[in-house]
């Protein structure tokens, strides 16, 4: 496939990095993206990876926009409120970028569905708002053997981190059962600043895109944390023992995939 | 001792274990907060036990389940 001059003139920033250059380009536009939750991580993650050229991202999320969306959800627009996420998320993907073909799956992530949703992309995103799905995220990609990058976000502050399969511990390593249904603060009830979606969202893009290209250092083994407040990021090492994990360990005594009680964010379930 | 806490270095008194230090931190949810010296788990179950020791480096990772 070669390059259109369009194709040449829209990725030539891309094109003269060494790290890139035509082959790399190719790579990311053959590649393919999962984004679970198309809110305030999957919004600014999206958008970076169509303007990429990833050539085809996955977009999965059941809910419609709401007004309270827009103050971090920067891929909807005022005029795309009751619409569905996915189909505004779509609308904005394909107007920033005619290469990317944008796959739309309305619907909650379950034990049910996960397996069949992840298995012909390359990379997932994380950006979901609640423990069940980030647990049932974490699970699935263990076991079906997928890259992730996981985040969360509160307040001022927020937290990402790599799974590659093989290359360190997984999310149930560092974190082991999802807490009690609102033992710990969602971004509902917490707040969350909109530029945090926008910071660590771009970062899980960052991650996917240097997975494809092989290139760089992944967040592999790391917990990057970031306090806006105190305008300090910190990656910080994780034991890099994984054997005794109950899902990516020797004796895995997580099998079959969970769902765990549905705690909220935004009054949905995703 | 000199200990480091999330980073920062400290001066803690000799014998404190992971659990009294997650108070003296004022930790967020200490229920549910995953604690690490130098790179290791600590079992939640053996913070009580768990005494650190000079030149030891604490990690406090935090649940964080916004996102959307």
């Amino acid at each position: 496939m070669a390059f259109t001059n369009d194709q040449l003139e829209r990725y030539s920033r891309h094109i003269i990095l060494k790290e890139v250059g035509a082959k790399g380009q190719k790579k990311l536009l053959n590649a393919k993206v999962l984004i679970i939750g198309a809110g305030g991580l999957g919004a600014p993650a999206a958008m970076y990876l169509a303007a990429a050229g990833i050539g085809t991202i996955g977009i999965a999320d059941a809910d419609e926009v709401d007004l309270s969306n827009l103050q971090r959800q920067i891929i909807h627009a005022t005029k795309d409120v009751g619409k569905a996420k996915v189909q505004s998320a779509k609308e904005t993907m394909e107007a920033m970028n005619p290469d990317v073909k944008v796959n739309t799956y309305r619907t909650f992530v379950t034990s049910e569905n996960i397996m069949e949703l992840i298995a012909d992309y390359d990379f997932i995103i994380d950006g979901t708002d609640n423990f069940p799905a980030k647990f049932l995220i974490n699970d699935a990609c263990v076991m079906a053997k997928k890259p992730f990058s996981h985040a969360g976000i509160i307040r001022f502050k927020g937290q990402l981190m790599t799974y590659v399969p093989g290359q360190g511990p997984c999310y149930r390593c560092v974190f082991k059962e999802p807490p009690p249904k609102d033992a710990v603060p969602t971004c509902k009830q917490a707040g969350v600043i909109g530029a945090m979606g926008g910071v660590i969202g771009s970062l899980q893009a960052m991650e996917a895109i240097k997975y494809i290209l092989g290139v760089g250092d992944l967040l592999t083994g790391y917990l990057l944390t970031y306090d806006a407040l105190k305008m300090e990021f910190r990656k910080v090492k994780l034991p890099a023992e994984t054997k005794n994990c109950a899902v990516c360990g020797e004796h895995p005594t997580i099998t079959e995939l969970i769902d765990y009680e549905q705690a909220e964010c935004d009054g949905v379930h995703l | 001792m000199n200990i480091t806490v999330a980073g920062v270095k400290k001066e803690a008194a000799d014998g404190l274990t992971v659990a009294q230090l997650i108070e003296q931190e004022n930790v967020e949810t200490p229920q549910y907060v995953t604690v690490t010296i130098n790179d290791e788990f600590i079992e939640s179950g053996a913070f009580d036990s768990t005494v650190i020791k000079d030149g030891d480096s604490v990690e406090f990772l935090y649940f964080m389940g916004g996102g959307r």
